[in-house]
């Protein structure tokens, strides 16, 4: 038999139900693999008592008879999703020693169906970042290298470290969230499956907010039925969040283990194709639609015109909800508190003090834009594009049944690269965000090495609450580009 | 649209953040650039279009107006930073406070 770690999730699941492993033996073999690469400082928090504790309780629960979906899997769990009991930092100094005393509803999901936490991953502080490299804890070291070239590079963000756990096998699943890229850019870069749920379809109750009417918790994991096995145990409907959908979970692994597409529409958006894409993500773009076509779909050129100004539109939206979400960190109720002379000097330095750069920025502009006077000129006029962001995907829904683009417009770059203007690297989303801002799944599949040996990301995006055919979709990729490469040493 | 030193020092009060007068100069520079790219919003005529403010189409849902949970003051401060009081310390899920400085004289 293969090493637990190399194991796929569902092929883990399989062997655990067939006794080949218990959960503790399990357990045991991915904690010396988080031992092995604490060096990529892919978790903030790892959990090894409780990794031990809850596997000997799922073993119990097999020994019973009691095996839930995803009984006895160790998971990664994003440092923004609050766990009872285990620190919880958003990788922000604010929330240092933060201790939530209660569960989101996606981890008590996991937990309810028999999963085993291994640690909380590291990520941009407050989700804000693609790059990994605004963590308060330092940045996380992608698994992979260019050939010849011993440069560490971003995993991307902002759930990097949950990527780079998968990519180096420390964890056969992890949990990320998405507001306009965080789960799909991180596992371009990563070699990896990343899978962002229509808006809705997971709770955000429990979740570190970031932009409220963006944020959605989803999947990272080896393969597209893992990914749709990891979302089948998080999703569903949530009182406690009044934006989750009441809707019923479908059979997502059934939709991933069904690459069937012969007659499906597949829509190749012509915005899409811009200046400064590399031209090896142009062309895999191209081999991605010719594989799906020789699979029996059906290309067709569609039009999404507003795409354009979907990023200047989420740098009001964002910040703007970030602003606001943020406002409770005064050092009141939880997380750092730094004295002032006053109460209002109490806020400034704590504030101050707490938030790093790229948060801090993104704050003013959230309060500038949503300041008197201003509000109309800017907060409006986005939400307006963003209306128009959103018909724009109805009516290319209209005809086809699912989208195929770039995830990234690059391969990973080298830590510290991009760093000097905000704008180049917010353009690192650009084509993520247009879905993310319609509320629409999204799924990056890794179709292929670029000229350096690095992983690249094809990106399909199904209508809201259709990620069955968006996985069927995804699973035909998977199929037909067969990626099995895996970084050097890992 | 640009932003001087003295704009972001108030948007900065505004938001309650403390920044460095070293910092307001580059930060102005910065957003300005922010918000020179933002302004390619103004291409796109949005006469008439309503503003999405949530891409769910659902109605928000009410519930009925009761208590649905409580009498767990102890977790709600658990992280208070200073101290927090209990009114009662035998019984600390009987209620508490969480302690600011001092604000009126």
């Amino acid at each position: 038999m293969a090493a637990l770690t190399d194991l796929t999730l569902s092929g883990l699941v399989a062997a655990l139900a067939r006794k080949e492993a218990s959960a503790l033996e399990v357990a045991e073999a991915h904690l010396r693999k988080l031992d092995e690469h604490r060096a990529l400082n892919a978790f903030i928090t790892e959990t090894p008592d409780r990794a031990r504790a809850m596997a000997k309780a799922s073993d119990a629960r097999r020994a019973k008879g009691e095996a839930g979906l995803l009984e006895g899997v160790p998971l990664a769990i994003k440092d923004l999703f609050c766990t009872d009991g285990v620190p919880t930092t958003a990788a922000s100094h604010i929330l240092e020693g933060f201790v939530p005393r209660y569960e989101s509803t996606v981890t008590a999901n996991l937990w309810k169906a028999g999963a085993v936490m291994v640690g909380k991953t590291n990520l941009d502080e407050f989700a804000m970042g693609s790059s990994n490299m605004t963590s308060f804890f330092g940045g996380v070291e992608n698994p992979w290298k260019r050939r010849g070239d011993n440069r560490k590079l971003v995993p991307g963000g902002s759930s990097g470290g949950s990527a780079a756990a998968v990519a180096a096998y420390m964890v056969p699943g992890s949990t990320g969230t998405d507001t306009g890229g965080s789960i799909r850019q991180p596992a371009a870069f990563c070699g990896i499956v990343g899978l962002k749920p229509t808006y809705g379809r997971c709770s955000r109750w429990g979740v570190v907010a970031f932009s409220s009417s963006l944020d959605q918790p989803g999947p990272l994991a080896r393969t597209v039925e893992d990914s749709a096995l990891l979302l089948q145990g998080m999703a569903g409907h949530d009182p406690k969040d009044s934006t989750s959908a009441p809707l019923a979970v479908p059979d997502f692994v059934a939709a991933a283990r069904n690459p069937d597409i012969r007659g499906l529409k597949v829509g190749i958006p012509k915005e899409y194709r811009v200046d400064g894409t590399s031209p090896e993500i142009v062309a895999l773009w191209d081999k991605g639609m010719e594989m799906l076509a020789a699979a029996g779909a059906i290309p067709v050129e569609v039009s999404l015109p507003h795409t354009k100004y979907a990023l200047p539109a989420y740098y009001i939206v964002a910040p703007a909800e970030c602003s606001s979400n943020l406002a409770r960190y005064d050092g009141v109720r939880f997380g750092l508190r730094v004295p002032g002379k006053d109460l209002i000097e109490m806020y400034q330095n704590t504030r101050g003090a707490g938030f790093g750069k790229e948060t801090r920025r993104r704050i003013l502009i959230g309060t500038y834009v949503l300041s008197a006077g201003y509000y109309d000129a800017y907060y409006r006029k986005a939400q307006q594009v963003r209306a128009l962001i959103a018909r724009d995907f109805k009516e290319a829904f209209t005809r086809c049944d699912v989208l195929l683009t770039p995830t990234a417009p690059t391969a990973a770059f080298a830590a510290g690269d991009r760093m000097d203007d905000p704008v180049t690297m917010y353009l690192n989303d650009m084509f993520t965000i247009p879905a993310s801002m319609a509320g629409l799944p999204g799924i990056s599949v890794p179709a292929g090495l670029d000229k350096d040996g690095l992983p690249l990301g094809l990106q399909v995006i199904g209508r809201a609450f259709d990620e069955e055919t968006m996985l069927r979709a995804a699973a035909a990729l998977e199929k037909a580009a067969a990626f099995a490469a895996r970084p050097a040493g890992y | 649209m640009s932003l001087d030193k003295d704009t972001v020092a108030r948007i900065a009060r505004l938001a309650r953040l403390k920044v460095p007068e070293e910092e307001l100069a580059p930060l102005a520079g910065e957003l300005s650039g922010i918000f020179a790219w933002i302004e390619q919003l103004n291409e796109v005529d949005t006469r008439d279009v309503a503003p999405l403010a949530s891409v769910s189409d659902v109605t928000l849902p009410m519930r009925e107006d009761k208590v649905t949970d409580g009498g767990i003051a102890e977790r709600v401060l658990a992280n208070a930073p200073g101290d927090a009081v209990y009114i009662d310390p035998s019984d600390r899920n009987a209620g508490g406070f969480f302690t600011v400085p001092k604000v009126v004289e």
